[in-house]
């Protein structure tokens, strides 16, 4: 098995949330990532899975080091970020790289793809001035880009093509690692195709890892080698992506993957879906126990005492639920 | 008799360099009690459509070139402007994409909610309000009477959806117009609110329209479908012909693009090119330049809607013809 790339030990990043103008004081804590531990091997695809404010893009955020963690480590290529210094942030930042979920707002309107895609080069001085043409050009045509549209402004291009545009940024340092928080929901499904085909297809090419943040668990399914699905800071579940998809344990895995509907009338119409009550619980006030007994059918006085911890089943997934066995 | 019959509508933009076509040319039905599905990529359409219906286009730019949308004998696009809004908010309702946006933040959702009713009916603000809890309840959100004097902000992305719902449905419409409702939502709070949905409609007897692009949710919940490119219709079949026998490529071609119908891994199909620039649309099919199974002739000649077979139209001239 290849060595981890990246691995995560117990990561914790908490927000306090603080009241009054004059007299601040600290009226909670989010505890918007509680203790994850997880590791990413070189050239895999990680998929994270969850609802809007389960934590999946803090937890994005704190790998890069853009917001602190409280506690725990992040280990990239054997060195942990989390006690690093400045200067040695930042030459692990060209180890991993991010893509943003919304092409218009990620790409700065005022400088031309040439001008997005060299900077980060010359910053880092991967190549001289002089280089820099050709490189940029190597990269367009990576992502299936023209060089030729290279003097052109974001505004010029449609959706997918500035997605494009920001995974060749992200690719620009040759970096080992690229986080993408939720690439594709801001597309259409035919454009949202070509963009997981070029994501799967520089994977495969450049050895690179992946962590896929989406909530549209097909997507996910289709390019993950494994899936962890996070509720309230927390990983529930954690597997391959075909076993985690297609015959899920936890109770929320099941009713996420109940939710999603099938292009299939039939299948749509006869199939019974869960529906989960309520929204999820605030951060602000998780409940006791199991975060997620509130709306499950199956807790019992058990699932409301204690954290269930995440744990390692027959084949080899691991799901955090008490009862996973008897359900 | 249809409820709703829209025919040959069209709807341009005008900006100072170009025409924009952003529906062009669009006919459908909605009978008494069915939901319609309108499906279509950015740009297609659909909104449009039916923000014409609801009189809610920006004019200018906007301009309605032609063609009529007939509600209960009431031509919508032609009628005096206090007719049309006789019906609006009172038997033709509609909700949108974002309900955090599409509620008023300086209002309490109490004032927000029975708008309607002290608009259209005529009803005491206590009566309104009682029947305005009635409606939060309906929606599923719980201890409605205290909440009724929230403010939006006060409420998760789902729930003001079912603000959103409760607000349209106060008036018992005949038709309800929803714009991508659950777009901004979380699937399982998706699941929530397309029951609710499913289970008023039942109740109230009312037809929907409902627009998406996520052709999971059109499979459940319509029972006919509108496919739209490039400010056409190309196909409208009832929703097991949509996805069992699609009759236009570029209904086909959709559908092979979602990861779900393909094998895990596998290349995805993509649709090559890009939908047209709406000002300057290529002569013949739109959809020709990115068709497989384009000829000569459909990039000369300009294909309209016409029925293949029992309930199923299809907009392409190949199929027209027998030929694919």
């Amino acid at each position: 098995m290849p060595e981890p790339i990246l691995e995560l030990k117990n990561l914790q990043t908490y927000f306090p949330v603080r009241r009054g103008l004059v007299f601040r004081r600290t009226a909670g804590i989010v505890k918007a990532v509680d203790g994850v531990s997880l590791a990413v091997r070189s050239g895999e695809v990680l998929g994270l899975v969850g609802e809007s404010g389960c934590g999946k893009s803090t937890l994005a955020r704190t790998i890069l080091q853009l917001v602190p963690a409280t506690a725990g480590s992040v280990v990239l290529e054997g060195r942990n970020l989390t006690a690093a210094g400045a200067a040695e942030l930042r030459a692990s930042r060209r180890t991993m790289q991010m893509v943003f979920q919304d092409p218009y707002g990620s790409l700065n309107p005022r400088l031309t793809v040439f001008a997005t895609l060299a900077e980060p080069m010359l910053v880092h001085r991967l190549c001289t001035r002089a280089e820099v043409g050709g490189r940029v050009a190597k990269l367009m045509e990576m992502v299936g880009l023209a060089p030729r549209l290279a003097r052109k402004y974001p505004h010029e291009f449609s959706g997918g093509q500035r997605q494009r545009i920001a995974v060749a940024r992200a690719l620009a340092l040759q970096p080992r690692i690229i986080i993408a928080d939720e690439p594709v929901s801001a597309l259409d499904v035919s454009v949202q195709a070509q963009i997981l085909n070029l994501l799967a297809e520089l994977v495969r090419r450049m050895n690179l890892s992946l962590i896929f943040i989406a909530h549209d668990l097909s997507v996910v399914k289709h390019l993950s080698d494994r899936v962890a699905v996070m509720y309230l800071g927390k990983i529930v579940e954690l597997g391959l992506a075909v076993d985690v998809i297609d015959r899920p344990r936890h109770p929320y895995t099941r009713a996420l993957v109940s939710a999603i509907p099938t292009p299939d009338p039939d299948i749509e119409r006869a199939r019974l879906r869960i529906v989960l009550a309520g929204d999820p619980p605030s951060p602000l006030d998780p409940p006791a126990g199991c975060a997620f007994h509130p709306r499950c059918a199956f807790a019992t006085a058990k699932c409301r005492a204690a954290v269930p911890p995440l744990e390692r089943l027959a084949d080899g997934r691991e799901v955090a639920c008490v009862r996973v066995e008897e359900i | 008799m249809p409820l709703l019959a829209v025919n040959g509508l069209r709807a341009y933009f005008h900006t100072r360099d170009a025409i924009y076509r952003a529906v062009d040319g669009v006919t459908f039905t909605v009978a008494k009690g069915e939901t319609l599905g309108i499906v279509g990529e950015s740009g297609s359409g659909k909104s449009v459509t039916c923000y014409s219906i609801m009189g809610l286009l920006p004019q200018p730019p906007g301009r309605i070139e032609g063609g009529s949308a007939i509600f209960d004998g009431i031509d919508l696009l032609r009628c005096p402007p206090n007719v049309a809004r006789s019906l609006r908010g009172k038997r033709i309702a509609m909700i949108f994409q974002d309900p955090m946006t599409s509620l008023n933040p300086f209002l309490r959702i109490s004032d927000q909610l029975i708008e309607p009713l002290i608009i259209h009916e005529k009803i005491s603000k206590a009566a309104a309000l009682r029947r305005g809890v009635e409606m939060l309840e309906a929606v599923g959100i719980n201890d409605a009477a205290r909440r009724i004097d929230r403010y939006p902000h006060e409420f998760s992305g789902g729930m003001c959806q079912r603000v959103m719902i409760a607000m349209a449905l106060i008036t018992r419409p005949e038709l309800l117009i929803a714009d991508e409702p659950t777009t901004a939502l979380d699937v399982t709070v998706q699941a929530q609110i397309l029951d609710l949905i499913r289970r008023l409609q039942r109740e109230l007897g009312m037809a929907v329209i409902f627009i998406t692009h996520d052709l999971g949710v059109v499979a459940g919940l319509c029972d006919r479908v509108l496919v739209m490119y490039a400010g056409r219709a190309v196909e409208s079949a009832g929703v097991r012909a949509i996805f069992y026998q699609p009759r236009h490529p570029y209904t086909r071609a959709l559908q092979r693009s979602i990861p779900s119908t393909q094998q895990k891994g596998a290349v995805l199909f993509t649709i090559p090119g890009l939908p047209p620039d709406l000002s300057a649309l290529p002569a013949g099919c739109a959809f020709a330049p990115r068709c497989e199974s384009a000829t000569a002739l459909c990039r000369g000649s300009d294909p309209q809607l016409a029925e293949i077979a029992p309930g199923q139209s299809s907009a392409c001239l190949r199929v027209q013809a027998g030929e694919i």
